[in-house]
């Protein structure tokens, strides 16, 4: 179940200051690339797709996810998908744990969600992983549980905020390689915050600002 | 979202429950205090012993908050940094979780002419072979008060400066105030001393309060004729003669009052000691001789505040167990269970009361305050410094002045003697506790967790349950124990809203000092203090078990 995520005219002002202001759409499997130095409003963006910006930010626009407008719902009820610069696993469950939480409530039974978790591990080539602790992990290991966990939520878009700046440099491509296949595969609208062109090329689809202006690489 | 509108309304419904009893107690006991031609208040200034109690209240609540002040200064600025300070942080929770009237009991065995110190000493030295006939216990000056209060309240300041110190970047002014040539104290006082003590002004009020008008301790150790204020409006209290409760009321104001000055002039010296410090800044203050003193000083003093408390604590521990244990034997001559069998069925009835007392509080005390820290960061409320001001509130009236209204409240509705209305009571004291310990730990959690965990779907109740709880036990449970010491210690509310009926172990070891079972007595105060500290214990021990195999939850972490 995958559609179009669009941004109509979607602004966000910090007092008088506009920081953000993007008017597209994004279409299915395709990655949006979002550029700018830090503080720029890159994830003051995410935010408002989230449904996260904290009330000192005043939004206007509407944010359309396969034909539903989720501008007003909470944050839980929007169905976006994000990956953070860290990888953010919950230290206190396990590998097997934190999967399971992002598990929908609509996989029923013991069995099956045990065979979910174990497929998504399986596609992540940590079979066996289950009942690790996630701190005993390696970088790499630990960015792909974080993906993996967001996918089986079931997400109808994703947002990807500066997810490969904290990995050095020999491990970034091979994880960048296996989020954008997944995304693709998936067949999701991805919304990417970077601010290494590297990425943006590696995304392959439109790179723009903040404020809506297209970037050249 | 109906638990949103719930979850929205708790930080008013806690700050109601703290000022509403206060406010209504302060009422209540204004008015008997008036009524009736003020006969109450005339009652009063014709006791002759009321200048003096007045003054007693005045010296040794001040003589206390400075010296506890002036230690815990002291042992921060020349220990801040060194081995001795992390043995010091290793100290405090246990110390802390000590009841106010253990720590003066097991004082008094330690000092008393027949204890511990005079026993060391003779005959050898003192030639004593009976207990000499000394004032030293419940001395007139209240000198004996104003170190059990000394050994209580330099952990809690010690405390408060230890949560206060990483917002004031010590390390780095400190070292540049020596590289610019001063002395280590003196470039404490200068560079860390004004934003330290801007953040421990509360606590240090809270303290002066409470030393003013500490009723058990001053039971205990301080003098008796006459007694301090407060343990004289507890007396008139208790006065058969419904004559003593106006006379009482009165009291209670006065001692209001005179909290109410001593307040004020301390602001007063607060300007003071600014303008002393600029002058000593303006002139270059270095001071390098003093740091060999100082650190002399607050090693000595730090080591005779604790010192006396463990000792004395041993020595209640001792006296439970004595069998025959004659003047001046160090210790006693054969040890025996005797003491603790005979008094067993009262000690697991009386301990089970406390308990239960406690634990009401407590878990009362903790969901309101976990729901007003949720409330704050769902819906990103800000709470102003009113907020911490009235979170102080029953720290800083004086609980002889409002405690006493408070009791009429409840004998008219009919509440006064039963053990939930104590606990209600307890409830004000303990929950500006439970907040203060828990909210720093739960502010500072990682909120992209929440974040992380809405966008898999989670509901912010989920979050909460599954993710934030889990993640801040640690904090919660060591807060629950903070919470569940401060009701073991209650005595006041015990005693007024119990309505003399309600007995916990605190009520008890207070009332059996006055008596000489010294074996019984040690055995109250003993169980009185292990129960807080088995808080403490399983604060620890429940998280490491639980994420034993989680190295993110480790302490270090």
């Amino acid at each position: 179940m995958t559609g179009v995520l669009e941004l109509q005219g979607l602004c966000v002002y910090h007092g008088a200051a506009q920081v953000v202001a993007l008017d597209l759409a994004v279409a299915p499997g395709e990655v949006l690339t979002i550029m700018g130095p830090s503080g720029s409003g890159k994830s003051t963006a995410l935010a408002a797709v989230m449904g996260t910006l904290s009330p000192a930010f005043r939004t206007e626009g509407r944010v359309i996810l396969m034909g539903r407008d989720i501008t007003t719902l909470p944050a839980h009820q929007r169905r976006v998908g994000l990956l953070f610069q860290d990888d953010v696993l919950f230290p206190h469950l396990s590998v097997g744990e934190n999967l399971a939480f992002a598990l929908p409530p609509s996989v029923k039974g013991r069995q099956a969600r045990r065979a979910a978790i174990d497929a998504a591990l399986d596609a992540a080539d940590l079979s066996g992983f289950a009942a690790r602790d996630p701190a005993t992990l390696s970088g790499g290991q630990r960015a792909r549980v974080a993906l993996m966990r967001t996918l089986l939520a079931q997400p109808c878009a994703l947002l990807l905020d500066e997810p490969f700046s904290r990995l050095d440099a020999s491990l970034r491509a091979q994880i960048r390689s296996f989020v954008l296949s997944r995304v693709r595969n998936e067949g999701l609208p991805a919304v990417l915050v970077t601010h290494d062109a590297e990425d943006a090329v590696a995304a392959g689809g439109p790179v723009v600002s903040p404020l809506g202006q297209p970037v050249a690489l | 979202m109906s638990t949103g509108g719930l979850l929205r309304w708790a930080p008013r419904l806690t700050l109601a429950l703290l000022v509403v009893p206060v406010a209504a107690g302060l009422l209540g006991t204004v008015i008997p205090a008036f009524s009736q031609d003020a006969k109450g208040l005339r009652a009063l200034l014709d006791w002759p012993g009321l200048p003096r109690a007045a003054i007693l209240s005045l010296t040794t609540g001040v003589a206390a908050t400075a010296l506890s002040l002036a230690v815990t200064l002291l042992l921060v600025a020349s220990l801040w940094g060194t081995r001795a300070f992390a043995l010091i942080q290793h100290m405090l929770a246990p110390l802390l979780s000590v009841p106010h009237a253990a720590a003066a009991l097991g004082l008094a065995f330690l000092i008393a002419p027949s204890g511990w110190i005079v026993r060391l000493v003779s005959p050898w030295a003192t030639g004593w072979a009976l207990p000499p006939d000394l004032l030293i216990l419940n001395d007139p000056y209240g000198l004996s008060l104003t170190l059990g209060l000394v050994t209580k309240e330099v952990p809690f300041l010690f405390l408060m400066a230890l949560a206060a110190l990483p917002q004031t970047d010590v390390t780095r002014r400190i070292n540049v105030a020596q590289s610019l040539g001063a002395g280590r104290v003196a470039a404490f006082v200068i560079s860390v001393f004004p934003s330290l003590y801007r953040q421990l002004r509360l606590p240090v009020y809270a303290v002066l309060a409470y030393s003013m008008t500490a009723v058990e301790m001053a039971m205990i150790l301080g003098p008796t004729r006459p007694y301090t204020l407060s343990v004289q409006v507890v007396i008139w209290m208790a006065d058969p003669m419904l004559t003593g409760r106006a006379t009482a009321s009165a009291g209670a104001i006065l001692q209001l009052a005179l909290v109410g000055l001593a307040l004020g002039l301390w602001v007063g010296s607060e300007r003071l000691a600014r303008r002393l410090l600029v002058y000593l800044a303006e002139a270059g203050l270095r001071a390098h001789g003093l740091d060999p003193v100082a650190r002399w000083v607050a090693v000595v003093a730090g080591a005779l505040t604790s010192g006396a408390l463990i000792l004395g604590l041993a020595g209640l521990a001792v006296w439970s167990v004595a069998g025959l244990w004659q003047f001046p034997d160090v210790l006693p001559e054969s040890l025996t269970l005797r003491t603790w069998l005979r008094a067993a069925p009262d000690l697991v009835s009386t301990g089970g009361v406390t308990l239960g007392i406690a634990a009401l509080a407590t878990a009362l005390s903790l969901a309101l305050v976990l729901a007003c820290l949720e409330a704050e960061h769902r819906f990103a409320l800000l709470p102003g410094s009113g907020a911490l001001w009235v979170l102080y509130l029953p720290l800083l009236v004086p609980q002889v002045a409002f405690l006493p209204g408070l009791q009429i409240a409840a004998l008219r509705s009919g509440a006064e003697g039963h053990w939930v209305a104590v606990s209600a009571a307890h409830m004000v004291f303990v929950l500006p506790y439970v907040f203060l310990s828990l909210a720093p730990a739960y502010r500072a959690w990682d909120s992209r967790i929440a974040v992380a965990g809405m966008a898999l779907g989670a509901t912010p109740s989920r979050v909460f349950w599954r993710l934030r709880l889990p993640m801040v036990l640690r904090p919660v449970l060591t807060a629950a124990a903070v919470g569940g010491a401060v009701s073991v210690g209650q005595y006041l509310p015990t005693l007024l809203i119990g309505g003399g009926r309600i007995e916990t172990l605190t009520t008890e070891a207070v009332a059996l000092s006055s008596g000489g079972n010294r074996r019984l007595i040690g055995a109250y105060a003993l169980l009185q203090m292990i129960l807080p500290a088995v808080g403490f214990a399983l604060a620890l021990l429940v998280p490491a078990l639980l994420f034993r195999n989680r190295r993110g939850m480790s302490v270090a972490s």
